[in-house]
């Protein structure tokens, strides 16, 4: 019997193992409830697990999502630094480019009032050189230049054309120590020799001391190096250092304060005259005078203003309108109008032309048949060097 | 088999006999009935719910050990534990149906080499239809459900899973006691 349970003891459990579970499903089908103890046992054991599963899972996730959050953030604000950088790249572009579409309407207007032919130019390259100051332009031979070619802008002089390639040409600055270029003062008329000192100023070799130099002054050219025509802005004299028997006299270009960009070659050059006033000079803007208040008279208009030689030069058109006399067209040897007579006071009535002028006296006067002008220099063409 | 036949072929298998730590045969099916209770929950890992981890444990553990009251239990204690986490299933259901996988299963080990992958890949698809076809006998005769058995999806199920068995029986023989 023993040997028998023996032998056949596995398959004994499973059966009854199997009958086990058959009346644990027969008892919950027919009283049609669960066995509630084994399914408390089973959760209780599993469910633990489970939860510690589900917190590490959370925790996982949590970091992971705040990870890739926190990525995505940072990408973000790169993103963003990104895109700001480039709108103030944007806007530095923008402003430079109204700067330069200013100074090419500059550039522009300085090009129609010149008398010298032109040719505008770009600036595209500098010179490789650590001392030299030397710039390319995108004009070339094939364009009219040529070496010895005067470069300028509207605030004055930059350089010379030192060699002209078919599509470019290079352009020694005023500022190169090789450069030279013969200018004279404003105010005195002093005549002296620009050089470039590889700095940013340049010094008017060959001014005797006995010259009278302002700081201040401008400086033009002379047209004597038959490069640059007269009266081309150079520079303003910064510093003025007695010296003998030469002055030294340091000269900040004008051409150059504000960058190089757009220059203008000169092609065919035409002497100007200095400007007798100093751009620093230039006229003032008045307001209109205040409005009367009630029951006061009205303000007088002002009288006549100017110089001396405008009012010279009023009186002798009024003469010259009171005599029906037309300047500049008399015959050498012709009767000259009575410049003696008496006009009338402002606001009076008009003299009439038939009429003869009242005369102050008998007394005959040389008087220039022309009225006033500023005189123009004889036009020059400059020679290539 | 004669007497002395199967004296021989138990005492040459009993020296392959696979011996695992306590820990072991415990975590592992609580690991794989958690896998099969917990991860179908996400809606990227459903598919995994065609994947019978509690059922691939079972069969191992009953090949490996080569005890048939050994196997019997485990397949029992796994089942049970299945079905009390299974909504609207009597206690016993899965118990019986991995009862009998696991006796089984441990009768084949007794007498075959299980060590190779073939082997094992086709036991363990064996083994997954016997047990799919065994619960539905169950449902029907037992409860009198109406349980469809869809052989041909059966079978493709029976062969993911034997594929997944053979790679998951070669991380779990790592677990395995030296001899």
């Amino acid at each position: 019997m023993e040997t028998l349970l023996n032998r056949y003891r596995n398959i004994t459990v499973l059966l009854l193992v199997i009958f086990a579970q058959l009346v644990l499903i027969a008892v919950q089908v027919r009283n049609d409830r669960d066995v509630r103890m084994v399914r408390v046992w089973s959760v209780t054991a599993i469910m633990p697990f489970a939860r510690v599963l589900e917190t590490v899972r959370g925790g996982t996730s949590g970091f992971f999502s705040n990870y890739i959050l926190m990525h995505d953030a940072r990408e973000d604000n790169r993103r963003l630094q990104s895109d700001l950088d480039r709108l103030k790249m944007e806007n530095q572009f923008l402003k430079t480019e109204i700067s330069t579409a200013d100074r090419a309407k500059a550039l522009m207007a300085f090009q129609q009032h010149t008398e010298s032919k032109t040719i505008a130019a770009r600036v595209i390259a500098s010179g490789a050189g650590a001392n030299s100051k030397v710039v390319y332009l995108d004009r070339g031979s094939g364009a009219g230049v040529e070496k010895g070619m005067a470069v300028v802008t509207p605030d004055g002089i930059v350089g010379k054309v030192i060699a002209a390639y078919p599509t470019a040409s290079e352009v020694m600055l005023v500022t190169d120590p090789e450069f030279a270029a013969g200018v004279v003062s404003q105010k005195n008329r002093v005549v002296g020799t620009l050089k470039g000192q590889g700095q940013s100023t340049c010094r008017v070799d060959y001014v005797p001391s006995e010259e009278k130099i302002e700081v201040g002054e401008m400086f033009f050219t002379s047209g004597d190096d038959r490069i640059f025509p007269k009266g081309f802005p150079v520079g303003v004299v910064r510093v003025v250092r007695p010296s003998s028997p030469y002055q030294e006299v340091l000269v900040e270009p004008s051409g150059l304060e504000r960058g190089l960009e757009a220059v203008l070659i000169v092609l065919e050059g035409v002497h100007q005259a200095i400007p007798e006033i100093a751009p620093a000079n230039a006229p003032v803007y008045l307001g209109t005078a205040p409005p009367a208040s009630p029951g006061e008279p009205l303000a007088q208009p002002a009288g006549p203003t100017g110089t001396d030689a405008d009012k010279l030069l009023r009186k002798y058109r009024q003469i010259g309108a009171a005599e029906n006399h037309k300047f500049g067209e008399g015959a050498p040897g012709s009767k000259p109008p009575d410049f003696n007579i008496k006009l009338p006071p402002p606001g009076a009535p008009a003299l009439d032309p038939g009429s003869p002028a009242p005369r102050a006296d008998n007394t005959k006067t040389a008087v220039p048949s022309v009225p006033p002008r500023t005189v123009a220099e004889p036009p020059a063409q400059p020679h290539n060097q | 088999m004669t007497d002395y036949g199967d004296r021989y072929l138990v005492g040459s298998q009993r020296e392959q006999v696979s011996r695992f730590r306590a820990r072991v045969l415990l975590l592992v099916p609580l690991a794989a009935i958690l896998f099969q209770v917990y991860v179908p929950r996400f809606f990227y890992f459903q598919s995994l719910g065609y994947l019978e981890l509690p059922l691939l444990v079972t069969i191992y553990f009953a090949l490996m050990r080569r005890s048939q009251i050994g196997g019997m239990f485990i397949g029992a204690f796994i089942g049970l534990a299945q079905d009390s986490l299974t909504i609207k299933q009597p206690l016993g259901m899965d118990g019986i149906v991995k009862t009998l996988v696991g006796y089984f299963a441990a009768s084949v080990g007794l007498r075959i080499d299980v060590e190779h992958s073939v082997i094992r890949f086709l036991l363990t698809f064996f083994f997954y239809f016997f047990h799919q076809f065994l619960y539905w006998v169950l449902a029907r005769g037992l409860l009198g459900r109406p349980v469809a058995f869809e052989v041909q999806l059966t079978l493709l199920l029976g062969l993911l899973n034997a594929v997944v068995g053979v790679t998951l029986f070669h991380f779990l023989d790592k677990l395995r006691e030296p001899a």
